[in-house]
Parts: structure tokens; sequence; C-alpha cells
């Protein structure tokens, strides 16, 4: 291994990790807001969108990103939507992991009992007092393992951007194979980054669910 | 002698589960400071009731109401209405992500904007009170059964209720812890609390309550003194009921 080569082409994986990180938390913030929202629709049975959102999860928990991507990529702009790579991205990756986040926030409430929101209710809290005090809190750190991992499969996800030409960290290094056939150092320099990405994800998560398991409720 | 105020009334509460009948034509007047003992084979309908005087299940037909007001679950002034109305129910719902302290006060806190200091110290009152004032920093999952219930008793209590509703709260209870929830329930009766108690303790209803009503079928079948209902049951039905709590002896 050349530690010349990589000095010279850290900078650019630098600026690809930058990239893969932006738009995976991009990604990754939408898709927990989509996921939510899908979760209740689920759990509260809201009719007729409950059924759009079935056909969604369903649609997108079971095609590959790549797939939702090229269709994103190359099939908004037939029908005169044209999307720039980075909000193609993005939104793949919203829209995959919303479907994942949305199973995983709906088995989350479906294991908070209904006793639960009924002697809130019982109380006198309003539904949403209830739902923020009693249910959510409880929803939530039921659901952290299968949200962390969730998390955790996303970044990975974001490994095929480099199908829809975004300069990320796996387009950098087959770029600089391509090019100057250093294999050895640009596969050396992709793995690194990829861990320093997700390592410290990684740590965080075992660390919260040691906590949670720690407090861990139920009678 | 002039009679307390009347504080619930059922007219003719008629109560289905996808068309099949559970309380069929339902009436009771609870009176301030009555304690009433609603008995009942399992599945006659009990819980339902309770659930419905709290408005957590829609009734088809007849009327609730709390001192005047209808009850109804989906009308806006049905989060007030449930203040006034405390309920213990059978499973233990204490909220198992807050400790017995913050239990008891997060309603009177975000419900009745009390002030904590004041809330807390109430809570603490009636913690002592039952006898769990030490375990006010634990979680419900480090309490027995018994004390568990009895902290639901407090949070209930801490709302100010005008009457309490109890859903066979000591059916999950090991036996010796029963009677600790008992006492408690006991003296709540003696301070006045009006309570509308669903209970298989038999002894304890006898003790306890200033009227038995035995619910059969979906609607009254006996309603007395717990002397009259006890001692003298009028219908048969009634008796056979009655009888299910008594061994025969096997000795001649
Ligand atoms: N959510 C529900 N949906 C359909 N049927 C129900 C529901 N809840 C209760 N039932 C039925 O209504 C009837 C009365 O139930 P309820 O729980 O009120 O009885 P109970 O008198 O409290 O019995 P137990 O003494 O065993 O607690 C039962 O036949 C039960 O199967
Ligand atoms: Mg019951």
């Amino acid at each position: 291994m050349d530690w010349n080569v990589i000095q010279e082409y850290l900078p650019l994986y630098k600026e690809a990790a930058v990239l893969t990180l932006r738009i995976g938390w991009i990604g990754i913030l939408f898709a927990v807001i989509l996921g939510f929202i899908c979760a209740m629709i689920q759990h509260y049975r809201v009719p007729i969108l409950r059924q759009i959102t079935k056909v969604y999860i369903e649609l997108f928990r079971n095609t590959p990103l790549l797939v939702q991507l090229f269709f994103i990529y190359f099939g908004l702009p037939k029908v005169g939507l044209p999307v720039s790579a980075d909000v193609c991205g993005a939104a793949g990756l919203a829209l995959l992991g919303g479907s994942y986040m949305a199973e995983t926030f709906r088995s989350g409430l479906e294991a908070v009992e209904t006793v639960q929101m009924e002697s809130a209710l019982s109380l006198g809290m309003k539904w949403f007092q209830a739902m923020r005090y009693v249910v959510l809190p409880q929803a939530i750190s039921i659901s952290v393992p299968a949200f962390t991992a969730n998390v955790i499969f996303l970044l990975k996800e974001t490994s095929v951007f480099s199908a829809i030409s975004l300069m990320d960290l796996m387009f950098t290094a087959k770029d600089l194979i391509g090019l100057y056939y250093k294999t050895t150092e640009s596969l050396f320099l992709l793995v690194v980054f990829y861990l320093i990405i997700l390592l410290p994800v990684s740590i965080a998560a075992s660390l919260i669910e040691r906590r949670l398991r720690y407090a861990g409720f139920g009678n | 002698m002039e009679r307390a105020e009347e504080l619930l009334k059922l007219e003719h509460v008629k109560k289905a589960y996808d068309g099949q009948e559970v309380l069929k034509d339902f009436s009771l007047t609870v009176h301030r400071g009555e304690v009433i003992v609603i008995v009942g084979a399992s599945g006659c309908g009990k819980s339902t009731l309770l659930r419905c005087i709290n408005g957590l299940e829609p009734i088809q037909g007849g009327r609730i109401s709390l001192q005047g007001q209808v009850i109804d679950g989906r009308a806006k002034n049905i989060a007030d209405i449930r203040q006034k109305i405390g309920m213990v129910f059978q499973s233990y719902d204490l909220f198992p992500h807050k400790t017995i302290m913050q239990n008891t006060t997060l309603a009177p806190i975000k419900v009745q904007k009390r002030i904590r200091a004041d809330a807390e110290k109430e809570a603490e009152e009636l913690l002592q009170r039952v006898g769990i004032l030490d375990k006010k920093d634990n979680y419900p999952r480090q309490l027995s059964g018994g004390q568990k219930q009895r902290a639901a008793i407090v949070r209930a209590l801490m709302m100010h209720p005008e009457i309490m509703l109890f859903d066979e709260v000591t059916a999950a209870l090991d036996p010796e812890m029963v009677r600790e929830v008992l006492d408690t329930m006991l003296e709540l009766a003696r301070s006045g609390m009006t309570m509308l108690i669903v209970t298989h303790e038999m002894s304890f209803a006898k003790a306890v309550a200033d009227r038995v009503v035995f619910l059969d079928d979906g609607v009254t079948v006996e309603e007395g003194t717990p002397e009259e209902f006890f001692e003298r049951p009028k219908t048969e039905r009634a008796k056979r009921f009655l009888h299910t709590f008594e061994f025969d002896s096997v000795k001649k």
C-alpha cells in the first residue's frame, strides 16, 4: 500500500463522505417523519389513507433501492418533473426508509397495551396528551432497537447512490480505480470511511439500547 | 330524611358489541356518598358497564349522566367529566415509564395545571395514607401487585373525583395482597367517597356496600342492602349465583 496515494486521495474521500452523510441524514430525517405518519395511520386505522399507506409500505419494502432510484431519477423527468441527483438520492432513501420506519413504529405502538391509553383518558387527559405523555414515550423506547437497525441499514444503502452519478464514497472509489488502477488504496479508504461513518452510529445505538434495557419497564 | 344529591344516573342504558347485547335496559341512580357493589357472573357485563360510565365505550341507547351532564365519549366536555370519575382497572395500569410520584402527579399537573410542588405534597400525603410513601421514587415494576393497585387508587384520587369506579381491582392479586387493597377501599368508603365497585370478594361486598346490585343477562335482577341480598335473596337466579361461592361440607 502506498501512503502517498492515500494522502492524495484523502480529500476526495472526505468530500464524498460529507455528501453521503448529508444526503443520508436528510433522507433518514424524512424517513422518520414519513414512517411516523404512516404508523399512526395504520395503527389508528384511518380509512382510505390506511390502504394507501399499506400499498406504499409493501411496494417500497419489497423493491431494491436501486430500482426506486431509477424510477425517481429517470422516470420523473419523463412526466415533466426533473429532479437533481441530490434530491433524488434523499427522496429515494426517505421513501425506502419511511416504509421500514413505519413498520418499526407501528409495532412499537402495538406493543403498548390499550389500557394505557384508556387509563390516561380516564384521568381526564385529552387524546393528544395521552399520546404525548403516555403512549408515545413507551412506543418509542420499544422501537429503539429496530429504529437504530434501520438507521444503519439506510446508511449502508446509500452506497447505491453512485448509480445515479452522485459522487458518494462508492462512486469515488470506483472512479479512482477506473482512472488509476490503485485498487488496494481505493478500497482500503472506502472501507475506512464507511467505518468512520457507521461505527459511531452502531456504538451509540448499543449504548442507548443498554440504557433502555436497564431502565426496562414492564410489570 | 332528605336524600343526598343524585350524582350518577344511568337510564335505560343499552350496550351491544356487534349486535350482541351486553346491557339490555340498565338503570341505576347513585347518590353522593353511596357505596354500591355490583356483582354478577363472569361475562355478564360488569366491566362493560364501568367502561360506559367513563365514556370509554359508546352506548346504543339510554342515557348516562353525572351531575346532570350527559356522558358521551365523543363529546367535547368528556375530558372534563372524566376528571370527576376516578377509575381503577383490574390489570395494573400504572404508566411503566414513570415513577410512582410521576404517575400520581402527571394528570394533576398536565390536565388540571396544578403547581408541581402542591401536587407532590398531596401525593405524598395520599401515598402515606395507603402505606407506600417509601415507594414514591420507584418504578411500577419494582412494586408488588397490591402496592401497584394502591398507587393506582392514589393516582385516581389525585384528580379529586366525585365518584370512584373499581373494576375487580383485587382479581389479579395474590391472596395476601388482597387485604391491603380492600382495606384502602374500606377506608375510602368511610371517608365518604361515592364508590361503584365490581368485585368477587363477597365478604368485602357485605362489609363495604350500602347497596348491592346483581347483574345478570344485561339487566338488574336484584338490588338491595347487603343483608337483604346475601341473607335473603329473593330471586332464584341470585340464589344460584350466591351458591357458587359456598362449598357444601363433605363431612357427615
Ligand atoms: N371489546 C369487546 N368486543 C366484543 N365483545 C366484548 C368486548 N368486551 C366485552 N365483550 C363481551 O361482552 C360481555 C361482557 O363482558 P365484560 O367484560 O363486561 O364482562 P364482566 O362482567 O366484566 O366479566 P368478568 O367478571 O369476567 O370480568 C362478554 O360476553 C364479552 O365477551
Ligand atoms: Mg370484568
